[in-house]
């Protein structure tokens, strides 16, 4: 009896073995998600793309992802995690993720590590993300539009730069149509709090703000502002379901493409560590459908996005002058360069703001 | 004076779920049990209370949803804690982390849907009075409940025998246990009370404050409600005061950065729990004769049989 037992016991574990080798055939692919994948926003993007990625490639890779990961340095343990459980690639979807995945990245040479929207590299860490200002540009020019006050409302996440950016897109596309446009702008210090957001909504709208923009990841403002009858933008994905008479449009986050063509990469053994910032051009986000707006101001937004896409309009064409009255110094010649972009930590002239820290 | 009238709304509407969640934990720690799974009481409680109400079309059910949801969890920790006599605060942790990923997983097939909100209450002339008609003749139902709830709870706790049995468990559970009273059995009630009342504070936040469900959309307001009712040192009134403070707080700072006043909106955020902690400063120096805390708060009993 014993020995059979042992010899059940045997076969179990060259079972269990067995089936490890077959798994590690395939490429294992970790994600490591901000949010819940049911946030609708921008973890649910993620997700969407890591589905697509499945769909594509699934006879070769296994993925594994973990929501609701908190940014720090507790990330650092989830992504060991997915390192020790053998994956071979791991996006890390958040900024503040950037640290933790750097120190992992450096313990760990052999595996490649892919980090969204940050700016520190190794030469197994490369960093994605996308131009969402030119996006943001866009909005700007239909806001204008669109608002009879005169009045938009921003709900902003943190004083970052590229929620930063994207005000300052918006703005200045917002006076190429109506110079005397104001922006009010909210700051919510948490990315997701559904509450919150629609507080802010609340607010924004009790002030005079009748376009709502929002720079968090839940619908809650879409929402507020479907309620009270004014317009909106939504963030990352779909929102139109929140607001069918309310979402002019929305900067709709798609990752599929990129996600893709590096775990292609990394099958083919021809990863390598870069930094990709991607605008409308590569797909890296699209734009939902102009919905809610005269079919004048709906030409114009497709206009715009054509001539972004084509490159012959740039967001952040210069001059552009700061909120002191000085003009900005223009290093990408015709307009701002990446790093003034990537880094902009100031209002162009027209914000009646402070902007937090400064 | 109408940004007057939205601010008072916004700031009831934003102090509710606070003030019923609270005062469920109010009654649970006065009978001497500490239940820190608030936060995962809620969050059930916002899963199934969207749930009932999407499935059925109706707002009552999901209320009463949310509160047998909040209820069932709240067992949950009665057993563990009271049954077995589980260390409560590691109880009450695994609590609110079982409760988290059980509202994702019953929220799972709701994500994106949304529903009808609570009706608001509407009398014709009342609640068209300037600044004053919508404030107290124009809210949801939720809003007038937690108002009753909270009287019920002071009038319990002071005016009723039962009451006074409640607050001599929390006090001290072994003259309560020699005198005969069933102090586990009296303590079991104290927290599924508890439980219902945060479930019912889950419950209001897609059922009338934001008609979604979204995992994790209770975003830490079961923590705040822990802190409410330690600001209030374990008295319903200055529960009340701190629950709106606490609102009216939060609105006013985003309202302030919607003005451009140019304090820095990271402290403006920070600035409800700095109050909290300043609060408490002033009650332990003010302290007039022994804690403000009930005696037996978190500890564990053990009847001898």
């Amino acid at each position: 009896m014993r020995k059979s037992l042992l010899a059940l016991a045997v076969g179990l574990l060259l079972a269990g073995s067995v089936g490890a080798a077959s798994a590690a055939d395939k490429l294992k692919v970790g994600f490591i998600y901000l949010g819940p994948i049911g946030d609708l926003g921008w973890t649910y993007q993620h997700d969407l793309a890591r589905q697509a990625l499945v769909k594509e490639l699934g006879d070769k890779i296994e993925t594994t992802y973990l929501e609701n990961v908190p940014e720090g340095p507790d990330a650092e343990r989830s992504i060991e995690q997915l390192v020790r459980a053998g994956n071979k690639l791991i996006f890390t979807t958040s900024f503040g993720y950037m640290d933790p995945t750097l120190k992992v990245a450096k313990k760990y040479p052999n595996v490649h590590f892919e980090h969204a929207t940050g700016y520190k590299r190794n030469p197994n860490m490369s960093t994605y993300s996308a131009k969402w200002y030119q996006g943001r540009y866009i909005q700007g020019l239909i806001a204008a539009k669109m608002s009879k006050s005169g009045v938009l409302g921003y709900i902003g996440s943190f004083p970052i730069p590229e929620v930063v950016s994207g005000i300052n897109a918006t703005m200045l596309a917002a006076q190429t149509i109506n110079p005397n446009i104001k922006v009010k702008i909210i700051w919510a210090n948490t990315w997701f709090d559904p509450g919150k957001e629609a507080d802010a909504a609340k607010a924004l709208i009790d002030q005079g703000a009748d376009v709502i923009m929002q720079h968090t990841d839940s619908p809650a403002a879409m929402q507020i502002a479907s309620e009270r009858g004014k317009l909106a933008f939504g963030q990352d994905s779909e929102m139109i379901k929140f607001g069918p008479k309310t979402q002019l449009t929305s900067i709709l986050d798609t990752w599929a493409p990129y996600y893709i063509e590096r775990v292609k990469a990394e099958l083919a053994g021809t990863w390598k560590s870069e930094d990709t910032w991607g605008g409308l051009d590569s797909h890296m986000f699209a734009m939902a459908p102009y919905t809610n707006m005269p079919d004048d101001v709906k030409k114009m937004a497709e206009d715009a996005q054509a001539a972004i896409t084509a490159g012959k309009l740039h967001p952040f064409k210069c001059p552009i002058v700061g909120q002191d009255g000085k003009p900005v110094e223009c290093k990408g010649g015709d307009h701002l360069d990446d790093g003034q972009i990537l880094g902009m930590n100031f209002y162009v002239k027209g914000i009646d703001d402070k902007l937090p820290g400064k | 004076m109408e940004l007057v009238e939205a601010i008072i709304l916004a700031v009831l509407a934003a102090s509710t779920p606070l003030l019923i969640a609270a005062t469920g934990e109010l009654v649970t720690e006065r009978s001497g049990v500490l239940n820190l799974g608030v936060e995962g009481m809620m969050i059930v409680g916002a899963a199934c209370g969207f749930a009932g109400a999407w499935l059925t079309g109706s707002i009552l059910v999901g209320a009463l949803l949310g509160i047998v949801a909040g209820t069932l969890m709240s067992l949950v920790f009665a057993l563990m804690a009271l049954g077995l006599a589980v260390n409560q605060v590691a109880t009450g942790l695994a609590l609110t982390i079982l409760g988290i990923g059980l509202s994702g997983l019953i929220g799972a097939g709701f994500v994106g849907e949304r529903i009808t909100p609570a009706v608001h209450l509407h009398i014709p002339g009342l609640t068209d009075i300037p600044v004053i008609g919508r404030v107290l003749f124009g809210e949801d139902g939720f809003v007038y409940f937690s108002v009753a709830l909270i009287v019920g709870v002071w009038w319990f706790l002071y005016r009723t025998r039962a009451g006074l049995i409640l607050r001599a468990c929390g006090d001290n559970h072994v003259s309560a246990h020699a005198l005969g009273y069933p102090v586990l059995r009296i303590r079991t009630f104290a927290v599924m009370f508890g439980g219902a009342c945060a479930g019912l504070a889950g419950a209001y936040l897609p059922l009338a404050y934001t008609p979604f469900f979204i995992p994790g959309m209770t975003a830490g307001r079961g923590w705040i409600a822990l802190a409410l009712v330690v600001f209030s040192s374990w008295r319903p009134g200055r529960l009340v005061v701190g629950a709106y403070l606490f609102g009216a707080v939060t609105i006013l700072q985003l309202h302030a950065q919607g003005w451009g006043v140019g304090i820095p909106s990271q402290f403006m955020s920070a600035l409800p729990y700095l109050a909290t902690v300043i609060v408490l400063v002033l009650l332990s120096r003010a302290r007039t004769g022994g804690s403000t805390a009930p005696a037996a708060l978190g500890t564990v009993f053990v009847p001898d049989r």
